[in-house]
C-alpha cells in the first residue's frame, strides 16, 4: 500500500498535459517587473535607482529583518522606473522595471553546466547563502528559505522531507525539474541536510509520476541519508502537513510547526535553487513554470526570468485561446485566478492555468442537503459547512472553538460540494475575522 | 486581448457531483425493490408508488410556486425520493387518497414548514408514513401477500406479516418452535416471498442498492452497518437467552423494515448526522429502539419510530459529538 495522509483528500482530474514537455528556455524578455514582496514576510528594500544599470543576479532589492530576503534583478539593463504594480494577488505593490539590454551575469555566477556534488560550506554558511541569493520555497508558500533552516534553540529537527508531491492538477513543473535535474535536486538536498544537521531525509512523490520516483530512485544510492518514497495519488498530499503525516506518520499539532515534531518540509523545486545557489552562485532569478491548458496550442514547461509578465509565457505556448475564461497563477484549487496578462512572474509562480469560459464559472448555489461530503473531503476533519454557516452569521467565536483556524485554504470542501456551495470563501472571511480577533486579544 | 477573465476565489474547479446526481442516484438505488414489488404485489405497487410519487412532487411544486414564491427546485429529485420511499413503506393495496394524505404530510409538513430541503429534522417519509398509521390504521396494516404480477390492486388477499405473526404467536402463549411454521423461510424472506410493505420485503433487491449507494458514494457504511449490526447483536444476545421466547437475529434483519430503513430513510442526507462517530452513535440507537420496541412495545415493527426518535438527537449530535480534527491532542510517540 502506498503511503498517505489517513483521512479526507480530494481526487480531481490530474489535466498533466505538459507532463512529457521537456523544460524549455524562455527567451530573456524585453523588460521585466520585479516586485519586492515576493515571499511571506516583510518586503525588500530597493536598492537601485531610476536610470541605474544593472546585470543579472544582481541584487536590486535588500531583505529587511529576519523573515524577508534579498531579490536579484533578472535580466541586464536599465531601472526604467520603480513603480507600482498589480500582482498576482490582485492587490499593488512596488516594484522595479527593468528594461532589458543584452544579458550580462555578474561574474561570480558560474554558468558552466558541470554538476558539482563535492559540498565545501558548513552548515552556517549555507544557510547565509540562501538568504543572499533571495531563496524561498518554490512549492507556493514563498516563505524565505533561510528562516526555515534556522532552528530556534530548544527545537530539535532529526529528518528533512522534500516535497516532490505536486498534487494540483496541470502542474509538471517540479516534475520535470525532477527528471531533468536529478543529481542538482538530490545534490540540493545533501545541502539541506546539511544546514539543518540532518543525517536522514526522505522525498515523497505521487505515485502518478512513476518515472521521477524510478529516476531518484536509481540515483540516490549516490546521496548518503536520501530516501525516495512513492505516495497514493490524492489532494492535498502536498500541504506540509499532510506529507508529513504520510511520510513519518507524525502529527504537526494545530496551531504548531513542522519543527515541533522535529522535521523541515522543503520542495524539490526548492532543493534544485539551493544547489544553484551553493555550488553555483546563482541567486534566484528565474523558475521553471509549467503553461497548460487544454485549449493551447502549445502548453510546455518554461524556464522563465522573474518578472517576466504572464503574456510573454501565454504567447511562447501558442497565445490565448479564444475561449480562455480565466488564468490562473498556480494550481486550479489553490492558484490565484488573474485580470490581466501583464502581472509579473514571481519566486511563487509555478504555473499558469488557462481554463476555457465554460469551466470558469461556478454553478449555481443551491441549499445545503447535509451530505456530509465536505466534511469528509477535509484532510483535517473540519466541518466546513458549520465553519460557513458560523462565518455567514458572524459568529466568530464559535468558528474560533470549531478550529477555523486550522482550515488550510486547500478547497477540498468547496470542490466536494454538491450543492454548490462557496464554503472556502466564507471560511476565509471566518478566518481572517478570527486571526484578527486573536491578534486584538494578544495585544491587550 | 478580447477575453473577459473571469476573477474568483480559489477553488477553480468543481468535483462535478450536484444535489440532482446524488438524489437520482438514490432513485437507481431503489429500483431492484421496486422491480420485486411490482413482480410480488402487481398494479397495485405500480399504483401507489405512481400516486405517492406524482403528488409529492405536485405538493412541493405548489408550494414552492404559491406559498414560497421562490425558484421551483422539484427537479433537484429530493421530492422524487421521498415519494419513492414513502410508497414503499406503505401497503400495495392502499387507497390513493391515503397515499395522497400521506405525501401532503411528508411534504408540506414535515418537509416544507422547516424551510424546505436541507432544514426539516423529522424524514419526511417516515413523518408521512406515522401519520398515516395513526390516522388509518386499518388500512396501513393490512398486507397482501405476494401473489405475483397480475394481483390486482384492490382484490389482494391480505395476511399479517413475519413480524405480526410472531407479535400475536408470542402474546397467545405460543412459543417461537410452534411460530416457526407458519412464517416464511430465511430464503423467502430473504428474496422477498412475504407480506409487507410494498418497498420493505426484498431484502436482496435492497442489498443491491445498499452496494450500489456505496459504490455510487452516495453514503458511507457507517449508518446502514450501525443500525443491522447493533439489530443483529442486540437479537442474538435475547435469543440466545431464550430461543423459544426470542426470534433469531436472522429473522429480525429479513423481516419487517429495516433493511428498508437502515438503507435508505435511517440516511437520509438531511436528518441523519454529518460525522462517522455520530452516524455510528445513531445507528446503534436505531438498531436498540427498533429491537425495544419490536419485542417488547405495542407495535410489531419499530424501525420507523425509532428512525424519527434518533432524528431528534440529531442537531444535538452535530453540535457536540465532533470528528477528531488532524492536529487535535496528538500524540507522537
Ligand atoms: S458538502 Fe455542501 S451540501 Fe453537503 S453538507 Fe457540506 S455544505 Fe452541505
Ligand atoms: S479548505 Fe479548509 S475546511 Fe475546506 S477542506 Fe481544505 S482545510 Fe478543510
Amino acid at each position: 500500500m502506498l503511503k498517505t495522509f489517513p483521512t479526507g483528500g480530494v481526487h480531481p482530474p490530474e489535466n498533466k498535459l505538459t507532463a512529457d514537455a521537456t523544460i524549455e528556455c524562455l527567451p530573456v524578455p524585453q523588460g521585466v517587473a520585479i516586485p519586492v514582496l515576493q515571499h511571506i514576510g516583510s518586503p525588500s528594500v530597493v536598492v537601485v535607482n531610476k536610470g541605474d544599470y544593472v546585470k543579472t543576479g544582481q541584487v536590486i532589492a535588500q531583505s529587511k529583518g529576519f523573515v524577508s530576503t534579498n531579490i536579484h534583478s533578472s535580466v541586464s539593463g536599465k531601472v526604467n522606473r520603480i513603480d507600482s504594480i498589480i500582482d498576482a494577488t490582485g492587490y499593488k505593490q512596488t516594484a522595479v522595471f527593468i528594461e532589458t539590454e543584452g544579458d550580462e551575469w555578474i561574474d561570480t555566477i558560474k554558468r558552466d553546466k558541470d554538476i558539482i556534488t563535492e559540498i565545501k560550506l558548513s552548515s552556517d554558511e549555507i544557510i547565509r547563502k540562501c538568504l543572499e541569493s533571495g531563496i524561498v520555497g518554490l512549492g507556493g508558500a514563498t516563505f524565505p528559505t533561510h528562516v526555515k533552516l534556522t532552528v530556534p534553540s530548544g527545537k530539535k529537527c532529526d529528518i528533512l522531507l522534500v516535497n516532490g508531491v505536486e498534487c494540483e492538477p496541470y502542474l509538471t513543473a517540479d516534475h520535470r525539474l525532477m527528471l531533468e535535474k536529478g543529481e542538482e535536486i538530490l545534490t540540493g538536498v545533501e545541502l539541506l541536510m546539511k544546514a539543518l544537521n540532518v543525517e536522514r531525509a526522505m522525498i515523497g512523490i505521487e505515485a502518478n509520476k512513476q518515472d521521477a520516483v524510478s529516476h531518484l530512485t536509481r540515483l540516490a544510492p549516490l546521496f548518503p541519508g536520501i530516501s525516495v518514497h512513492a505516495l497514493k495519488v490524492k489532494y492535498p498530499q502536498g500541504a506540509e502537513k499532510q506529507l508529513i503525516k504520510a511520510l513519518i506518520n507524525r502529527e504537526v499539532p494545530s496551531g504548531r510547526l513542522p519543527l515541533d515534531v522535529g522535521t523541515v518540509v522543503q520542495n524539490v523545486g526548492t532543493a534544485f535553487a539551493v544547489y544553484e545557489a551553493v555550488q553555483k552562485n546563482k541567486p534566484l532569478i528565474e523558475r521553471v513554470v509549467t503553461v497548460t491548458g487544454r485549449s493551447l496550442s502549445k502548453p510546455g514547461n518554461y524556464l522563465v526570468r522573474i518578472g517576466t509578465p504572464v503574456a510573454r509565457l501565454i504567447e511562447a505556448s501558442g497565445g490565448l485561446p479564444e475561449d480562455t475564461g480565466k488564468i490562473i497563477l498556480g494550481g486550479p484549487l489553490m492558484g490565484k485566478a488573474i485580470s490581466n496578462t501583464e502581472v509579473p512572474v514571481t519566486k511563487g509562480t509555478s504555473g499558469i492555468v488557462l481554463l476555457p469560459g465554460n469551466e470558469s464559472g461556478r454553478m449555481e448555489i443551491s441549499r445545503c442537503i447535509r451530505c456530509a461530503k465536505c466534511i469528509e473531503a477535509c484532510a483535517l476533519n473540519l466541518e466546513a459547512y458549520l465553519l460557513m454557516t458560523l462565518s455567514e452569521k458572524g459568529l466568530f467565536e464559535r468558528a474560533e472553538r470549531e478550529r477555523i483556524t486550522d482550515c488550510m485554504e486547500c478547497g477540498s470542501c468547496s470542490y466536494t460540494c454538491p450543492a454548490g456551495r462557496p464554503l472556502l470563501d466564507y471560511i476565509r472571511l471566518g478566518k481572517t475575522t478570527v486571526m484578527k480577533m486573536v491578534r486584538e486579544r494578544a495585544m491587550k | 486581448m478580447n477575453n473577459i477573465l473571469t476573477v474568483s476565489p480559489s477553488p477553480h474547479a468543481h468535483g462535478k457531483e450536484t444535489t440532482q446526481k446524488l438524489m437520482f442516484g438514490v432513485v437507481i438505488a431503489l429500483l431492484p425493490a421496486l422491480f420485486s414489488s411490482i413482480f410480488y404485489f402487481g398494479y397495485g405497487a405500480v399504483i401507489v408508488t405512481v400516486s405517492s410519487v406524482l403528488s409529492c412532487l405536485i405538493f412541493e411544486f405548489l408550494i414552492q410556486r404559491f406559498i414560497f414564491r421562490k425558484p421551483i427546485t422539484i427537479t433537484d429529485g429530493s421530492a422524487l425520493v421521498t415519494g419513492l420511499l414513502l410508497a414503499f413503506n406503505v401497503p400495495s393495496n392502499l387507497p390513493v387518497f391515503i397515499v395522497v394524505i400521506g405525501s401532503f404530510v411528508a411534504i408540506a409538513i414535515a418537509k416544507m414548514t422547516f424551510g424546505g430541503l436541507g432544514n426539516n429534522p423529522f424524514n419526511p417519509a417516515l413523518v408521512g408514513r406515522v401519520f398515516m398509521l395513526i390516522s388509518f390504521p386499518v388500512q396501513m396494516t393490512s398486507w397482501p401477500v405476494p401473489a405475483g404480477l397480475n394481483t390486482g390492486y384492490t382484490d389482494a388477499v391480505t395476511g399479517a406479516t413475519p413480524l405480526a405473526i410472531i407479535k400475536e404467536g408470542l402474546k397467545n402463549g405460543e412459543s417461537l418452535s410452534q411460530l416457526v411454521t407458519q412464517i416464511p423461510t430465511p430464503a423467502q424472506m430473504f428474496l422477498g416471498n412475504m407480506g409487507g410493505s410494498l418497498g420493505e420485503v426484498a431484502a436482496a433487491a435492497l442489498l443491491i442498492g445498499f452496494v450500489f449507494l456505496l459504490i455510487r458514494r452516495i453514503i458511507t457504511w457507517h449508518i446502514p452497518v450501525s443500525v443491522l449490526g447493533s439489530i443483529f447483536i442486540f437479537t442474538l444476545i435475547l435469543w440466545l437467552i431464550n430461543p423459544e421466547k426470542y426470534a433469531d437475529p436472522l429473522f429480525h434483519l429479513l423481516a419487517g423494515g429495516v433493511l428498508l430503513g437502515a438503507i435508505f430513510m435511517a440516511t437520509d442526507y438531511v436528518t441523519s448526522p454529518m460525522n462517522p462517530k455520530s452516524m455510528l452513535i445513531y445507528g446503534i440507537g436505531i438498531g436498540i429502539i427498533t429491537v425495544i420496541i419490536r419485542v417488547w412495545g405495542a407495535y410489531p415493527e419499530g424501525v420507523s419510530f425509532a428512525i424519527l426518535i434518533m432524528n431528534a438527537f440529531v442537531p444535538l449530535m452535530n453540535a457536540y459529538i465532533k470528528p477528531k480534527r488532524f492536529g487535535e491532542e496528538v500524540k507522537n510517540g
